[in-house]
């Protein structure tokens, strides 16, 4: 989060939209740990990153669609062990549980 | 001030703040009837400060004293609550369950180095990749200045007893003392105070030869104890064959990272099992 402040202060100061995706819970081998941590702009803007590269770009189609009033605020999985996760996978075969919501707080 | 000042004026201040987050959980105000409780956010400072609600006092009060233990040991993950704290299995036996993400921002790790050699800045700067906070410490006003070490936070001119009566209470096992000084005036005092704190890692540049030099000179100022000698890691850092202040700044990073992880420190290509323990 810490390393996102400089870009969603800008963004904030604009009064431009932010959504933010967290790393809740990982299962298996994940790249990353819990509190690994991206944000979206409503612009399209994005800075940070929750796994090695594997699933930012369907994070930040979720975060528009969450900006755009298409979906709610809840968690998201990538995985392949898990019903409910996203076709795109990781590529060390593990599950990570991303919690999306707007940072309207 | 809204959550999100508090908590971003309190990362960048370096200072200790946990965010515990509803993420899944049945309405427990009744706003957003079936659905989770978004809004459920507390921010926890290491003092008695709580902001924030996640929807019922006595969660809020259950949740934030896990947030507190969560901060002291640097750790993030999620917990299972009851509609009001209820944290035991019987108490939850037939209640929903509130998941709460909570995270936790500790202070920086703390790299103290001694000596203001070539290899102080390599070692500083990766340091300063890693996340730690540097402090430079030696004793030559010419040699230890800002201008020489501009990556470090922090640059002292004074000889290790006093840096280590002074704030050697504040080394703990996250945090690391690197010798780089091959003067004994300065080593054995810095190898002696880095043993007597909580600190995790004590690396002592310098050859095998001077190892073995230096713990005469040791023996003599009265460090002999074995379990206090195995905490040196001496020559410091990985065989990696490294040559350049860089290359042996990397060594020595990767050996404190192994040494906190407990894992060997081969190519993954020659081991089995798991990569992310």
């Amino acid at each position: 989060m810490k390393e996102l402040l400089d870009d969603v202060d800008r963004w904030r100061a604009k009064g431009v939209r932010v959504a933010v995706a967290r790393v809740v819970d990982i299962e298996g081998s994940g790249p990353r740990e819990p509190g690994a941590a991206m944000a979206v702009s409503a612009e399209g803007e994005v800075v940070g990153s929750v796994s090695g590269g594997c699933v930012e770009g369907a994070v930040v189609s979720e975060a528009l669609r969450l900006l755009g009033g298409e979906r709610s605020p809840g968690v998201v999985s990538f995985g392949y062990s898990d019903d409910e996760a996203f076709a795109v996978g990781l590529t060390c075969g593990g599950t990570i549980r991303l919690f999306l919501e707007e940072l309207d707080w | 001030m809204s959550l999100y000042d508090l908590l971003s004026q309190r990362l960048r201040a370096e200072l200790p703040v946990a965010l515990a987050t509803v993420i899944e959980g049945p309405a427990l105000d009744g706003t957003t009837p079936g659905g989770t409780v978004l809004n459920g956010r507390l921010v926890v400072t290491d003092s008695d400060e709580v902001s924030g609600t996640l929807g019922d006092p006595e969660l809020d009060r259950v949740v934030a004293r896990d947030a507190r233990a969560e901060l002291e040991a640097g750790r993030s993950g999620i917990r299972h609550y009851g509609p009001q704290g209820q944290t035991t299995p019987e108490d939850l036996v037939g209640s929903s369950t509130i998941r709460v993400f909570i995270e936790s921002w500790s202070p920086p790790p703390q790299m103290w180095i001694f000596g203001a050699v070539d290899f102080t800045a390599a070692l500083a700067k990766v340091a300063k990749v890693l996340g730690y906070r540097v402090t430079v410490c030696d004793a030559r006003e010419i040699f230890a200045t800002r201008r020489r070490f501009p990556m470090a936070d922090e640059v002292r001119v004074t000889w290790p007893s006093p840096m280590f009566a002074e704030r050697g209470g504040s080394l703990t096992s996250r945090d690391a003392v690197c010798i780089l000084t091959h003067d004994p005036k300065f080593d054995v005092p810095a190898i002696a105070g880095a043993l007597a704190t909580e600190v995790g890692y004590i690396g002592v540049m310098g050859s095998r030869k001077t190892h073995a030099k230096r713990l005469e000179r040791l023996a003599e100022a009265g460090v002999d104890q074995p379990q206090d000698l195995d905490r040196l890691m001496s020559p410091i850092g990985l065989d990696l064959g490294a040559r350049t202040p860089e290359e042996t700044a990397i060594s020595i990073c990767a050996e404190i990272i192994a040494r906190r992880t407990g894992r060997s420190a081969t190519s993954l290509r020659a081991t089995s099992g798991p990569i992310h323990a």
